[in-house]
């Protein structure tokens, strides 16, 4: 178009103002989309793609989801594939299991994965001796990463951003082990720019890899689920104080990605790890222990540090229950003591 | 005819015989078949019941009985190991309730499904499983069906969910399968066998919900053998009818020593679930000689007197033998001969 409007002469310029200006085009808006619509599409792709797989659990069906995640599905699969059932985890879970082992793909839900404890039993004893079962649960009050991710048996992955939850179910459904998907229900409605790979039906996160959110020099900065948004933002925070933090998002908590870690670590000379969970017997507490029996461990140049949920139930008012749970500044006090800044 | 037949039958299933018994045997002229009269079945929610009558063929008579009889040498045996330190960890035995694994075996078809609790040698072997393969598992052997990984409780086969440790969490997985069949549209059913100890398990209670409310094709199975490990049913129950425990489920009590009971039951309760009714209930009155695991001996929390009653009485491998003989289904030798095959002694011992 400019050597167009090179040839063409004065009382034209306007004319070829004009049509330059059409080319000037805005960058499209990013897909965005929440961390729910991600989950969705994740399982609509997957019941849409194999015959075998099914979802059960509290609310799914004609409620579309006690939380919307299910939304849409029952009326576009009916009632064979989307089944709601009673208030019965122990039960149900058991029938997931028993469904996997006779070939089926079910999406077992548990409400809130505190009403997974009555499955337990079923979950790791069962479950976790078998094969084909995929389990999805929301997160409530309790981070129950540690829970599962102690068990042989089981993978557990929890999902932070809307790629992470679309292409995580989606793997999980496919894999034909028990896999605990770990959603953070206070992440549903957050949107997230939905890179083109994510939009594809044949896109999946691979389950036992973590990502690296951000990079960074100075400190590795490990975390997963909902965390890992306050890891980035303590981030930008640090940065113009010009500490440059490493953040990785774990993605999966068993099978554990340690080799990211620790290359990170090896790079940056420190380690803090993020979790909402309890502090006791934690999933950082797991990552320094390993760190510790690694080649990492020689490359650290001050104590990792743990930022953990507070060591009490879940309490009720908001503000304790704000302050139960790992901040930014809380992360970012965290990161300078490591730093000793 | 019939005797070439039976002759020919006897050579290609294995049996060894000595030359001079088999011309005695091959001489004598069975009856094809015979009709005997079988215990009316207590019923729960439902109009008919099994029949009270039923035929058995000599070939299907042998049949059960050899299989019975593998099962109850292959415990025994197993009994032997364990006191050997041999076999190891957990050993749960079944002799005695020989007519309920052969019974529902004999009811079903391979294509259906199964599954039970620890208690499960036995039907390890109704549903396919070779005695090596299940003996080399007890001992821990990698030619073991669990490559020596599972032990007595961890036992699987084609269409055999095992073998399941957690007591009563079976039950639930049971329902699962019969969802599976359903949705797979095969006409297939899911035996779920659960004891008498385990049908005080709230999770069961669920199972029959769920059962219900979505037809499930499953049949769930009490082995009620009168003693939660040492725990009577009496002790633990506040209903013993075990048959009606399921309440909106239909069910039945049925004589679990009688191997012809057992498989009219099951043909029944199995005819009622393909028919797209939904579960049924079937309890088996049954009984184990041995304790609870071979670390119980088992005449702590019952009397000698009663374990011997019952063998002397109510024996299923004896019952069925009376039967045979008693209307010239097969010779009172010809069925010691299958004994000695069975006996697993060193050299006398043959594969299934």
């Amino acid at each position: 178009m400019a050597a167009v409007s090179g040839l063409v002469r004065r009382p034209l310029r306007q004319v070829s103002g004009l049509l330059k200006r059409r080319f000037h085009r805005t960058a499209p808006a990013a897909l965005q989309v929440t961390v729910r619509d991600a989950i969705n599409q994740g399982m609509d792709e997957e019941l849409e793609r194999d015959e075998k797989v099914f979802l059960l659990g509290e609310e799914v069906a004609q409620y579309d989801g006690a939380y919307k995640v299910s939304r849409g599905l029952w009326k576009k699969y009916g009632d064979k594939r989307i089944i709601d059932t009673p208030i019965s985890e122990m039960g149900f879970a058991g029938i997931a299991v028993g469904a996997a082992m006779a070939g089926l793909r079910p999406i077992c839900e548990f409400m809130t994965f505190n009403f997974s404890m009555q499955a337990i039993d079923q979950v790791i004893n069962s479950a976790a001796k078998t094969y084909y079962m995929s389990g999805v649960a929301a997160q409530h009050s309790q981070c129950f990463a540690a829970w599962y991710g102690h068990c042989p048996g089981l993978k557990v992955v929890s999902p932070w951003n809307s790629e992470d939850a679309k292409g995580l179910i989606k793997s999980a459904i496919r894999d034909n082990n028990p896999v605990v998907v770990l959603e953070n229900e206070l992440m549903y409605g957050v949107p997230f720019e939905f890179p083109p790979e994510a939009q594809s039906k044949d896109f999946l996160v691979p389950i036992g890899k973590a990502k690296i959110e951000r990079q960074g020099t100075h400190i590795t900065v490990v975390s997963h689920s909902r965390p890992v948004g306050h890891c980035l933002e303590a981030a930008a925070v640090l940065s113009k104080e010009g500490v440059e933090c490493e953040v990785i998002n774990m993605r999966t908590i068993r099978p554990m990605d340690m080799e990211t870690i620790e290359a990170s670590v090896m790079k940056t000379n420190h380690l803090v790890t993020v979790e909402g969970g309890w502090p006791q017997f934690g999933v950082g507490a797991e990552i320094c222990a390993r760190i510790m029996e690694g080649p990492a461990f020689n490359f650290l140049d001050a104590p990792a540090v743990r930022v953990t949920g507070a060591d009490v139930p879940m309490p009720y008012a908001k503000i304790l229950e704000d302050n139960s749970i790992p901040q930014v500044k809380d992360i970012i006090f965290a990161i300078k003591k490591t730093l000793n800044i | 005819m019939r005797k070439m037949l039976a002759a020919v039958s006897r050579v290609l299933s294995g049996a060894s015989q000595k030359p001079a018994s088999r011309v005695l045997v091959a001489s004598r002229n069975f009856a094809n078949d015979a009709t005997f009269e079988i215990k009316k079945c207590d019923l729960h929610r439902l109009e008919e019941g099994p029949p009270v009558t039923t035929v058995l063929t000599r070939e299907d008579g042998l049949k059960y009985y050899r299989m019975m009889q593998t099962v109850r040498r292959m415990e025994l045996k197993a009994d032997q190991l364990y006191k050997q330190k041999i076999i190891r960890g957990f050993c749960h035995l079944c002799d005695g309730q020989e007519a309920c694994c052969v019974g529902l075996e004999a009811g079903i078809n391979p294509t259906d499904h199964l599954i039970t609790a620890y208690r499960a040698h036995g039907f390890t072997f109704t549903r396919g499983l070779s005695v090596r393969e299940i003996l080399a598992e007890l001992t821990g052997r990698k030619g073991g069906c669990a490559k020596g990984k599972g032990g007595s409780m961890h036992m699987y086969a084609k269409n055999f969910y095992g073998g399941n440790g957690i007591v009563g969490a079976q039950v639930p997985l049971g329902a699962g399968i019969a969802l599976a069949c359903k949705y797979n549209g095969k006409d297939e059913v899911c035996l779920t066998l659960y004891g008498d100890g385990a049908a005080n398990q709230g999770q069961i209670f669920e199972a029959y919900n769920m059962a219900a409310l979505w037809k499930l094709p499953c049949i769930f199975i009490c082995e009620n053998n009168r003693y939660g490990m040492g725990t009577s049913v009496e002790r633990a129950a506040a209903s013993t009818d075990y048959y009606k425990r399921g309440d909106f489920i239909p069910g039945l009590r049925v004589d679990g020593m009688d191997i012809l009971c057992v498989r009219e039951a099951t043909r029944f309760a199995a005819a009622y679930c393909r028919s797209g009714k939904g579960p049924i209930l079937m309890e088996l009155q049954t009984y184990r000689y041995h304790g609870h695991s071979m670390s119980d001996p088992g005449v702590s929390y019952r009397t000698r007197e009663e374990i011997q009653e019952v063998r002397s009485k109510s024996d299923p491998i004896m019952l069925l033998k009376d039967r045979m003989v008693n209307s010239n289904l097969a010779s009172v030798e010809e069925l010691k001969e299958i004994d000695v095959e069975r006996s697993l002694e060193p050299g006398r011992w043959r594969m299934q």
